[in-house]
């Protein structure tokens, strides 16, 4: 078990960590979820042990390791970059760390080839890295990462230089990869849907401050704060300013939906909503929906979904749709929305309905 | 802008091509009408900035000829050949200000400097970034810097087309949508011919009204969006485009019956593939419906990812890998079976789709 | 990027502050020990104050030396660095020729400083040398022990084939570091060659150009092996440098206390002027360092 108790790093007058407090338990795969410079590689930095922070402490199984540094401390790391020895062979590069600990030669042929069957690496064994594409190169670094047995398995955005599929296929298999292993693996990511992919637990990052930490899909499904669901949302987040004024909820430009059943105990007042991309419907679906107006800016098409970018009451949001739609930039079109699918959050950015349940 | 025509080109890295295997870029015959955006898309090595560096004159084809509206511009220099480029790392002139950036191009052309200075204030504008006109280039962040790589080639009204090699790679998934957004929108506005290379197929796919998908230094199959989806030419294309790619299941055809198995599926008007070659049925995971079994074929299920959204179920249909997207709110059944839309089915004879009746 | 602080790091680097210390601290601080003293052998000492700064700075011979090696230190630059840029510009950057280039660039830097000065003196001298022979023979008057500018001429030229290697080798190593990307971008911009060097070859080389401003100015500053060898600081005081005369000073006229006192305000003034350099051309380069650390995530 890894334990991060306040942690915080500052630069100079800069804040990159801002008191985190997080509990990894072994064996489960931990994702940093968070944009680029929200302090992502400098918490693993400090996980690892490559950098101290400047207040707040670190344990590893309930012993104090702030101040022992990356040597001493049982951590394998994988990067963005594809990092392995160019001048040996891919089985030597697996073998690497085992060599520097002095296992047994049987056990290490045992150990590499059960690494390199689990990440497809068998046929390749005698290659050499450069002579991999970026796939094989990056596999080996994780079985390289593996089979040191590390108890804190640390990944930064391992699958950002591979090619979109390639990412897929890694991403599918790293689950059951994770499993096998019992360690504990954090992985860091800008991406909210290689986190949905991965599972696990989540740990939503924003300015060096975690904003939430719980099971990947209860973070998603469940933010408790504003600035969570925005990090976690994408496309991004749609978010509107309501006002609730007994039983409906005042969206501005007259219009007003009614509350739903579960947010009836919610104060009078006004609140951010947040409005997932697919929860805009174009087309008036079954129950209870409200219908306004929208101006379309862009379509983009996948081929079974469409992105529709709306201006929608003085906003621009995008609205996620089955099938194809290809609407005219400048057209009109309506959007339906409901009460029960807003995530709303007070003027703190504090979740509303969690709030409520408190009380 | 222009229309480009890329007349039966092929390019081979080595001095005396022989096979072709030799070839990086197989012969490509394609054209690139005006106004329009195109994408090229596939796996890295697939030769897609091969093609882009030919367009752009950063690479001479060993064969073929290339034409901006029917003129040949084969051994034209890059500069001759009046295009934009953006690259994958945003590049910049880091000592000039990003004023000084957008104006770059046509300072170098000689433009009179009252019009340097009205064509840059109004890219600025369309960027987005007069707030920013007297800054330092190089202290900006990674979308600003590429926003001044694409200005740098819309100030220049007259070129004859925009490529784009990745551009989106270091930028943050949120700032993406932006960009994205905003990169469509002004090719409504001012109908460039737009040529974008990357692999990713979202990118891919919501940029361009056409998307040529290559694999192997070949083009695949050249399409809308939606064609892409619904009707694979090539398993190739089915695998490569959807998330996850289409099912491709091997079966042995019986008139218009199709055997997985011990399964058959009726087959209505999907035509008739020569007895001798390989035959595979494609159907994407989105049309792929789960059931209790009971009805319809039982499959095994090995994992559900719940992604949020959607549910992805990973299962073996009489031990071949059957992938299902099925809704949020959907339970997945203890003991499953699937059913397939039948009017989404693709037929494949070695790897080909085999074209509908009519 | 930050480092985690280790305080077991400086017992690490102990034994080097030692060596440093014995090295350099320790005979710093004789000479500034001597420099306030006179002494008349035997090992006495008398106080002098401040008196032999008063006279360094207001001799003569030390203004000319002082001038002497300012025109030579710019010279140098002068010469060495647009050279060394050009000839960097000019190096292929892939194929065969690449290796060939380096190692033809790098055999100046191998020949030690006391050879090159005794290949020059023979070199130009006017009864066997190629150079001096042949230059009379073609009717031009050169004679580096009798003609001042002959003499100056020669010890420039021979810094110059010694030294403008490593400005070439240090603005080829930030000239292949530049993306290829940068240069495509220009020729699609319509960038002429002046403006690929102005606006991407050279803010690209800045780092190294530092280095190399650097490391010529100290040296040349510091000059003293090939000139004491080809001239002897001759003919007449044309070309005794700072170095030289303090040499002459302190060994051939034994005057420890002035020849303290010109060592430190000699030291002061090299350390004077790198302070300049580096605070110029660093300048506006404070934004990049935010930056870089800036990217360092990404």
């Amino acid at each position: 078990m890894l334990e991060l108790t306040d942690v915080s790093k500052q630069v100079g007058a800069e804040t990159h960590i801002d008191s985190v407090s997080l509990r990894l338990e072994g064996g489960t795969l931990n994702v940093l979820l968070g944009p680029t410079l929200s302090g992502k590689t400098t918490l693993m930095r400090i996980m690892a042990g490559l950098d101290k922070p400047t207040s707040g402490s670190v344990y590893m199984d309930g012993e104090d390791v702030t101040g022992i540094t990356v040597r001493k401390r049982d951590v394998a790391m994988v990067y963005q970059q594809f990092i392995n020895y160019p001048s040996l062979t891919v089985y030597e590069n697996i073998a690497s760390p085992l060599r520097v600990a002095g296992t047994k030669p049987a056990e290490i042929d045992q150990k590499v080839r059960s690494a390199a069957e689990l990440l497809k690496l068998t046929p390749y064994m005698d290659r050499h890295p450069l002579e991999l594409s970026g796939g094989q190169q990056q596999r080996t670094a994780l079985a390289r990462a593996l089979v040191k047995g590390a108890r804190l398995v640390l990944m930064d955005e391992p699958l950002a230089n591979l090619d979109y599929k390639l990412r897929e296929e890694l991403r599918a298999e790293l689950p059951k990869v994770f499993a096998e292993s019992g360690a504990i693996f954090v992985y860091a990511t800008t991406e909210p849907a290689e986190a949905l992919l991965l599972g696990g637990n989540t740990a939503t990052l924003h300015h060096g401050k975690v904003s939430q930490f719980g099971p990947t899909l209860d973070v998603y499904r469940n933010p408790v704060n504003l600035q969570t669901a925005r990090t976690f949302s994408d496309p991004p987040l749609n978010t509107l300013s309501i006002a609730k004024r007994g039983s409906s909820f005042d969206l501005g430009e007259s219009t007003s939906v009614p509350v739903a059943s579960n947010q009836q105990a919610l104060a009078d007042g006004t609140y951010t909503a947040g409005i997932r991309p697919h929860h805009l419907w174009l087309d008036r679906p079954n129950g209870e929906f409200v219908e306004v107006t929208g101006t379309v800016v862009v379509c983009e098409i996948t081929g079974s979904e469409s992105f529709v970018h709306v201006d929608v009451l003085g906003q621009r949001w995008v609205a996620l749709t089955h099938g194809v739609r290809n609407l005219d930039a400048g057209s009109s079109v309506p959007v339906y929305l409901r009460s029960s699918d807003f995530l709303l959050f007070d003027e703190h950015g504090q979740r509303a309905s969690a709030l409520m349940e408190a009380a | 802008m222009a229309r480009i025509e890329l007349s039966h080109i092929r390019h081979s890295y080595k001095p005396n091509p022989k096979s072709d295997e030799d070839y990086a870029l197989k012969e490509v015959h394609q054209t690139f009408e005006d106004g329009g955006a195109y994408a090229l898309l596939g796996p890295s090595g697939c030769g897609k900035t091969t093609l882009l560096n030919i367009i752009s004159g950063l690479l001479k084809p060993s064969e073929g000829d290339l034409l901006f509206d029917g003129t040949s511009v084969k051994d034209y220099s890059t500069q001759d050949r009046n295009i934009a480029q953006v690259f994958q790392f945003p590049v910049v002139y880091d000592t000039m200000t990003v004023y000084d950036n957008l104006a770059f191009p046509l300072r170098n052309r000689g433009v009179p400097e009252d019009e340097v200075g009205r064509k840059t204030r109004d890219i600025l504008e369309l960027i987005a970034l007069e707030h920013k006109a007297g800054s330092k280039a190089k202290g900006l962040g990674a979308d600003e810097k590429q926003k001044i790589s694409l200005g740098r080639g819309l100030v220049r009204s007259d070129v004859n087309a925009i490529l784009f090699d990745e551009p989106l790679t270091v930028i943050d998934p949120h700032m993406k949508w932006v960009l994205r957004s905003q990169l469509k929108e002004l090719h409504r506005q001012f109908a460039y011919t737009m040529v974008y290379v990357t692999h990713d197929q979202t990118e891919a796919l919501t940029f361009a009204d056409k998307v040529v998908v290559m694999h192997e230094g070949q083009v695949v199959q050249v399409g809308t969006p939606d064609e892409l989806f619904q009707n694979p030419e090539h398993t190739f294309v089915g695998y490569f485009i959807g998330s996850p790619g289409m099912n491709i299941l091997k079966c042995a055809m019986n008139g218009n019956q199709a055997r997985i198995g011990e399964h058959t599926i009726e087959l209505s008007g999907l035509g008739n593939p020569p007895a001798s070659q390989n035959t595979e049925l494609g159907i994407r995971p989105e049309f792929v419906r789960l059931t209790e079994a009971g009805s319809g074929m039982p499959i095994q299920i090995q994992a559900v990812e719940d992604v949020g959204r959607y549910k992805i179920v990973r299962g073996l249909l009489d031990g071949l890998p059957l992938n299902a997207v099925v809704p949020e709110d959907q339970s997945i059944p203890e003991s499953a079976a699937v059913e397939f839309d039948t009017q989404r089915l693709n037929l494949y004879a070695d790897s080909w789709r085999v074209a509908r009746e009519a | 990027m930050d480092k985690t602080l280790n305080n077991k790091a400086w017992f690490m680097v102990l034994p080097v502050l030692l060596l440093v210390a014995f090295s350099a601290v320790i005979p710093l601080m004789t000479v500034v020990n001597y420099s306030f003293q006179d002494s008349f052998g035997n090992n006495q000492f008398f106080w002098a104050g401040l008196d032999w700064f008063q006279e360094l700075l207001h001799s003569e011979r030390f203004h000319n030396a002082l001038a002497r090696n300012l025109v030579f230190s710019g010279l140098i630059l002068a010469i060495e660095i647009p050279l060394g840029i050009c000839v960097a510009l000019c190096m292929p950057r892939k194929g065969i020729g690449v290796p060939i280039c380096l190692v033809l660039m790098a055999l100046p830097l191998l020949v030690p400083w006391n050879v090159v000065g005794t290949i020059w003196q023979v070199f130009g001298r006017v009864d066997i040398g190629l150079l001096g022979y042949t230059l009379n023979a073609l009717g031009i008057n050169y004679n580096y022990t009798q003609d001042w500018l002959a003499a100056w001429i020669t010890v420039v030229v021979m810094d110059v084939w010694h030294w403008t290697s490593l400005v070439v080798l240090l603005c080829y190593a930030g000239l292949v570091s530049i993306p290829e990307a940068y240069y495509q971008a220009a020729r699609i911009d319509g960038a002429s060659r002046w403006a690929v060097f102005r606006y991407i070859q050279l803010p690209k080389m800045h780092r190294v150009l530092l280095i190399a401003v650097l490391l010529r100015f100290m040296d040349s500053f510091m000059i003293y092996t090939e000139p004491f060898v080809v001239t002897g600081g001759g003919p007449g005081n044309s070309t005794t440098f700072l170095s030289i005369d303090l040499v002459k000073m302190a060994i051939g006229q034994f005057d420890l206390g002035p020849a303290a006192a010109m060592s430190l305000v000699y030291f002061l003034i090299i350390l004077l002027f790198s302070w300049i350099f580096y605070t110029l051309m660093t300048r506006d380069s404070d934004s990049t360092a935010n930056a870089s650390k800036g990217g360092s995530e990404a």
